[in-house]
C-alpha cells in the first residue's frame, strides 16, 4: 500500500469518539492544524507501518481527529479503551507505544501528556466527562475556576496583565495590529473583524469617544455572555480597558439586559474592585490613560441588542434601531465615534495580547480563528456551555461533547443563530463549524445558541415558534418586518392547526423573501430564515401538514390524537386519574376510552400508562 | 487599597492569591467551590451551599473554606460543587442536592472518600 | 401621606443614581425607573413618572414613550410578584408548554392578567438565558429552572405563604 492510500483510508475512517470508545483498541491521532504542521502524518504512517509488522493492523483501529486543543503539546494520541493520553510524538515513538502499550499493556510514561498548568502527567483521560476534553478554553478560561468576585483571583489567573502590558509596552497601533493579526472576528453574531473595527474608530477624529459592551444577549438558546459575566466579569472590564486605550476613548458602557440581575452584580461589584487597585479610573497604573466605565441596563427589549438600538437605549430612549451609515465607529452615542463589541468577543482579548496573536491564529480553520462558545440547549444529554476550537464538526459537538441524544432518540436537526439563523439536518452532521461553512447551507453561526431537535420534534412547531419570537420582538418600525412576520406566523398558524392550503410554503418562500429584502435591521433581515431553512430542509414536513393534515413527529395538537389499544389496555385507570380534564372513562380492568372532544392533548396520560397501551395517532 | 502601579506589584498580587486558588500553604484543609452562576442557582444551588455550611458546622469543621464562583458550564447535572482538599486533585460533583451535600461533607470531607456515583470530573477543569 | 412620602423615595433614587453615574444626561433614565418600578409595586405611576421627567429634564411624552416601549416596565399596577414564563424555542422542547398551562391552571389568569389576590402577574417573555436549565421561570428577582408541573405548584404555594407573612 503506498502513503497515499493510507491516508485516504484514515480520513474515510469514521470520526465519533463515542463509538471509537466501544472498539477494543483504538488510537485517536490528532489531525489539528497544529499537530499537522508539527508532524502527525509522519506519526500516522509510523504508527501504521508498526501496526502492520506486530500484524495488528486489522484489530487496532487509526481514528484522525479533530484538534483536541492542546496544540502546544501536538502530535497528540489518545489510546484507547484505556484513554491514555501521548504528547509531543515522534515517528520513532510508535515502536515503543505498540510494542510496550498496545501488547504488554504497559504506559510508556516518558510519552505521557503533562497537563501545563498542573505539571502533572495525565494517564487517563477516561476519568472525565467527555463533555470537557474537547473544550479548548480561552474567552472561558476562568469560568467556574475563580471565584468571580474577587479581583485577586482574576490577578492570580493573569488578570489585568495585559492591560498592564498595553498601557506600559504597546503603543494602541501596536494593540490593533495584534489584533488584526490575530483574526479575531466578533462573537455576537456577524463576524466583523474585531481588528479592523478598533481601527476605523479609532482613525475616526474626535476627542471624546465611547467604547460599548454588548451584554443584552436574548437570541433564544444562548446563554454565553451571562455566564461570562457571572463567571468571570473582570475579563470583560479588562478587555474594554484596552480597547479604551486602543481606539482612544475614555469612557464605556456595558449595555446588559435587567434579566441578568446576578451579572450586573458582579459586574458593579468588580468594577468597584478594579477602581480600589487603580486598574480603573484616573490614570490607571500611572500611564497617563483614564477609562471609566458605567452600567446601562434594558428592560425587555430583544431589538437592543442590534447596535445601534442599543445606542438608543442607552441615550435614554426606546430602542430602535437608526439606519446605517453612519455606522456607530462614525456616530454611536451622542453621536460621538463609538466601538462596540459582544462580551465573549472582548472575553478572548487579554489572553491574545498576552499569548501573541500567533498562539490565537494556530486554533481555528484558515478564515476563523480562535474558539467559539457555543450553548447546548434542547433535546441533547449534556446540556450546557462548551468553548471548542472553530472548525470542529458536528458530530464531534453531538456525540462526543454533548453525549448524543437522551432517551435513545434519533438526532434530527440544530438550530444555529437561533431566531436569525437556520437548521442544520442530520445530513450535515460532518460538516465544520465555522462562519463561511453554515452561510453556505441557510443557516449562521449567530451568537453560538445552539437548539438540538430530535425525532419528536416538528420542524413547522419550530418554524412557528422562532418566527413568534420575531413577532413579538419587532420594534414596530418598518412595516414589512411588523406586518410581514404577523402574516407568516398566521400562515404557520394555520398550516399546524390542519387549515393548511396548497401554495402556502410558496407564499411563506416570497414573504419571507421581500421581509429579507425590505427591512431596515438584522431582526428584520432575517427573521424568516428559520422558516426558509426548515422549508429548505423538511418540506416534506410542511407539506405532510397541509395534504395529509399530518403532523409527522405527532406534536401539533390539532392534528394528533390520543388514543387507547384496548388489546394492551389492562384498566389499571392510572391514566383516567391524571388526566386533567376528565377525558379518559371505563371501569377497573376494563379497557379504557378517551373522548376527543374532551381531550387537550396534554400528554400526561401517556407519561403514566405503564403498558404502552396509549399513543398519538396522526392524521386524526 | 494601595494602588496597582508597576509588574512587580501585580506578580505579588498574583503570587499571593495563586497559592490560595491551588490550596497550596494555606491554613485551610481544603475547599469547597459552589458554582453559583444563575443557571446553578436556578437549579437549586442557593440551597445546596445553605446544606454544605451547616453541615460542616454541625459536624464542627472550621478547616474547609466554602466559597463560590461562576458556572463550569455543564448545565445538564447543575448543581455543581467542587470538593478541592489539599495536595489532592479536585473532585467535581454534579446533580449536588441538599441531601448529596450533606453526604458528600460527610463522606469526602469527614472520611475522605470521594462520593463516585456523583463524581463528574476529577482534576481541573 | 403615604404617596409624598414615596414619592420623596422616588426623588431620594434619582438623586442617589445621579451621583452614582451618570457619564452624559440623559443616559440615566433606564436605570432610574427600574429602581423607582421596585419602590411602587411592580410598576410606575403617573405621578412617578412625572417627578421623572422633571428631575432629570425630559419631556414626559418621552417616558411615556420608554415605559410603553420596553415590556419590563408597566404603567398599571401589576402583583406583587410578576411571574415571567420564557416561551422561548429550547424551553418549549423541553417541556415548557406543560409548565405554561400548569400556570395558567394555578393561577387562573391569562398572560397580563392579575391574579384576584393582586399577588401574581404572569407574562410570557423571551429567552432568559438558563436554557440549559429549562423549562425556567422568573419570579421578580428570582429564577426557577428543571421545572416539573409539581414543582411550579410548590414554588406558587412558597410565594402565597411569603404574601400572607408579608414579605
Ligand atoms: C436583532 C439583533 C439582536 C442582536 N443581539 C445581540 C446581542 O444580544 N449581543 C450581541 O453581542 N450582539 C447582538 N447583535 C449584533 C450586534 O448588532 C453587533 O453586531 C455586535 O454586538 C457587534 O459585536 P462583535 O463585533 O463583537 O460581534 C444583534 C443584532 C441584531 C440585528
Ligand atoms: S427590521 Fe423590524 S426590528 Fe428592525 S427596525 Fe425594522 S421593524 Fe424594527
Ligand atoms: S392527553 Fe391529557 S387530556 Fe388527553 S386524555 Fe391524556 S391526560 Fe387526558
Ligand atoms: S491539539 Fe492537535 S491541532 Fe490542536
Ligand atoms: S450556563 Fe452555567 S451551568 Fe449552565
Ligand atoms: S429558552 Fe427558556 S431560558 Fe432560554
Amino acid at each position: 500500500m503506498s502513503a497515499t492510500d493510507k491516508t485516504s483510508i484514515a480520513s474515510e475512517a469514521p470520526a465519533p469518539r463515542v463509538e471509537a470508545r466501544a472498539a477494543t483498541n483504538t488510537i485517536l491521532l490528532c489531525a489539528g492544524g497544529a499537530c499537522i504542521s508539527s508532524g502527525e502524518e509522519s506519526c500516522l504512517q509510523a504508527l501504521r507501518a508498526t501496526l502492520e509488522k506486530y500484524a495488528l493492523q486489522d484489530v487496532v483501529k487509526v481514528v484522525e481527529t479533530g484538534c483536541m486543543g492542546m496544540c502546544d503539546a501536538g502530535p497528540l494520541m489518545i489510546l484507547y479503551p484505556e484513554g491514555v493520553f501521548y504528547q509531543k510524538l515522534k515517528p520513532s515513538d510508535m515502536e515503543q507505544i505498540v510494542s510496550e502499550h498496545l501488547l504488554k499493556g504497559r504506559i510508556v510514561e516518558s510519552k505521557l501528556f503533562v497537563d501545563p498548568s498542573t505539571k502533572v502527567k495525565i494517564t487517563s483521560a477516561y476519568d472525565d466527562h467527555p463533555f470537557f476534553t474537547k473544550q479548548v478554553k480561552i474567552a472561558t478560561r476562568n469560568m467556574g475556576v475563580i471565584d468571580p468576585m474577587s479581583i485577586e483571583e482574576y490577578i492570580a489567573r493573569d488578570g489585568y496583565f495585559a492591560l498592564r502590558k498595553v498601557l506600559q509596552e504597546m503603543t494602541p497601533e501596536q494593540v490593533i495590529d495584534t489584533l488584526k493579526k490575530s483574526g479575531l472576528r466578533g462573537r455576537g453574531g456577524a463576524g466583523f473583524p474585531t481588528g479592523l473595527k478598533w481601527e476605523l474608530t479609532r482613525k475616526v477624529p474626535g476627542k471624546e469617544k465611547f467604547v460599548l459592551c454588548n451584554a443584552d444577549e436574548g437570541d433564544p438558546g444562548a446563554f454565553m455572555d451571562r455566564s461570562i459575566l457571572e463567571g468571570d466579569p473582570h475579563s470583560v472590564l479588562e478587555a474594554m480597558a484596552i480597547a479604551g486605550y486602543a481606539v482612544g476613548a475614555q469612557k464605556g458602557y456595558v449595555y446588559i439586559r435587567a434579566e441578568y440581575p446576578l451579572a450586573i452584580e458582579r459586574l458593579t461589584e468588580g468594577i468597584k474592585q478594579a477602581k480600589e487597585y487603580g486598574l480603573f479610573g484616573e490614570n490607571i497604573m500611572g500611564s497617563g490613560f483614564s477609562f471609566d466605565l458605567e452600567i446601562r441596563m434594558g428592560a425587555g427589549a430583544f431589538v437592543c441588542g442590534e447596535e445601534t438600538a442599543l445606542i438608543e437605549s442607552v441615550e435614554g430612549k426606546r430602542g430602535q434601531p437608526r439606519v446605517k451609515p453612519p455606522f456607530p465607529a462614525q456616530k454611536g452615542v451622542w453621536n460621538k465615534p463609538t466601538l462596540n463589541n459582544n462580551v465573549e468577543t472582548y472575553a478572548n482579548i487579554p489572553p491574545i495580547i498576552l499569548n501573541g496573536p500567533e498562539w490565537f491564529t494556530r486554533i481555528g480553520t484558515e478564515k476563523s480563528k480562535g474558539t467559539k462558545v457555543f450553548c447546548l440547549a434542547g433535546k441533547i444529554k449534556n446540556t450546557g456551555l462548551v468553548e471548542v476550537p472553530i472548525g470542529i464538526t458536528l458530530r464531534e459537538v453531538v456525540y462526543d461533547i454533548g453525549g448524543g441524544i437522551p432517551n435513545n432518540k434519533s438526532f434530527k436537526a440544530v438550530q444555529t443563530g437561533g431566531p436569525s439563523g437556520g437548521c442544520i439536518p442530520a445530513e450535515h452532521l460532518d460538516m465544520p463549524i465555522d462562519y463561511e461553512t453554515l452561510k453556505t447551507i441557510g443557516t449562521m453561526m449567530g451568537s453560538g445558541g445552539m437548539v438540538f431537535m430530535d425525532e419528536d420534534t416538528c420542524m413547522v412547531d419550530v418554524a412557528k415558534f422562532f418566527l413568534q419570537f420575531s413577532v413579538d420582538e419587532s420594534c414596530g418600525k418598518c412595516t414589512p418586518c411588523r406586518e410581514g412576520n404577523r402574516v407568516m406566523y398566521e400562515i404557520l398558524e394555520r398550516i399546524t392547526n390542519g387549515e393548511g392550503e396548497e401554495g402556502d410554503i410558496e407564499r411563506l418562500e416570497t414573504l419571507g423573501q421581500s421581509i429579507i429584502d425590505s427591512s431596515l435591521c438584522g431582526l428584520g433581515q432575517t427573521s424568516p430564515q428559520p422558516v426558509l431553512s426548515t422549508i429548505r430542509f423538511f418540506r416534506d414536513e410542511y407539506e405532510a401538514h397541509i395534504r395529509e393534515k399530518r403532523c409527522p413527529a405527532k406534536v401539533c395538537r390539532s392534528l394528533i390524537r390520543y388514543h387507547i389499544d384496548e388489546s394492551k389496555c389492562v384498566g389499571c385507570t392510572a391514566c383516567a386519574r391524571v388526566c386533567p380534564v376528565a377525558a379518559i372513562s371505563g371501569s377497573l380492568r376494563k379497557p379504557h376510552r378517551i373522548d376527543p372532544e374532551i381531550c387537550t392533548r396534554c400528554g400526561s396520560c401517556i407519561e403514566v400508562c405503564r403498558f404502552g397501551a396509549i399513543s398519538k395517532i396522526t392524521p386524526i | 487599597m494601595a494602588k496597582v502601579k508597576s509588574l512587580e506589584e501585580l506578580m505579588k498580587i498574583k503570587e499571593k492569591s495563586l497559592k490560595d486558588l491551588q490550596m497550596r500553604d494555606t491554613e485551610k484543609k481544603g475547599k469547597i467551590v459552589v458554582a453559583m452562576g444563575t443557571c446553578g442557582i436556578a437549579a437549586g444551588a442557593k440551597d445546596t451551599l445553605q446544606a454544605i455550611v451547616r453541615e460542616l458546622a454541625d459536624n464542627k469543621v472550621d478547616d474547609m473554606s466554602v466559597v463560590q464562583s461562576g458556572c463550569m458550564g455543564l448545565c445538564e447535572v447543575e448543581p455543581t460543587v467542587e470538593v478541592h482538599m489539599e495536595g489532592q486533585a479536585p473532585i467535581i460533583y454534579g446533580h449536588v442536592t441538599p441531601e448529596q451535600a450533606r453526604r458528600i461533607v460527610q463522606q469526602h470531607i469527614l472520611s475522605g472518600k470521594v462520593v463516585s456515583d456523583l463524581m463528574v470530573k476529577k482534576g481541573e477543569i | 401621606m403615604v404617596v409624598d412620602q414615596t414619592l420623596e423615595k422616588v426623588r431620594e433614587i434619582i438623586e442617589a443614581v445621579e451621583k452614582e453615574q451618570s457619564l452624559e444626561e440623559g443616559d440615566i433614565l433606564l436605570n432610574c425607573l427600574h429602581r423607582v418600578q421596585d419602590v411602587y409595586q411592580n410598576f410606575v405611576p403617573s405621578e412617578a413618572a412625572e417627578l421623572v421627567a422633571e428631575r432629570l429634564k425630559v419631556p414626559l411624552s418621552k417616558v411615556y414613550e420608554v415605559l410603553t416601549f420596553y415590556t419590563m416596565f408597566s404603567t398599571k399596577l401589576r402583583g406583587k410578584y410578576v411571574i415571567r414564563v420564557c416561551n422561548s424555542l429550547p424551553c418549549h422542547v423541553t417541556g415548557g408548554s406543560q409548565i405554561i398551562d400548569a400556570l395558567f391552571k394555578e393561577l387562573k389568569v391569562g398572560f397580563g392578567g392579575t391574579t384576584e389576590d393582586g399577588l401574581f402577574t404572569l407574562e410570557k417573555t423571551g429567552c432568559l438565558g438558563l436554557c440549559g436549565v429549562g423549562p425556567v421561570i422568573m419570579i421578580n428577582d428570582e429564577f426557577y429552572g428543571n421545572l416539573t408541573v409539581d414543582r411550579v405548584a410548590e414554588i406558587l404555594a412558597d410565594y402565597r405563604a411569603r404574601g400572607e407573612a408579608g414579605v
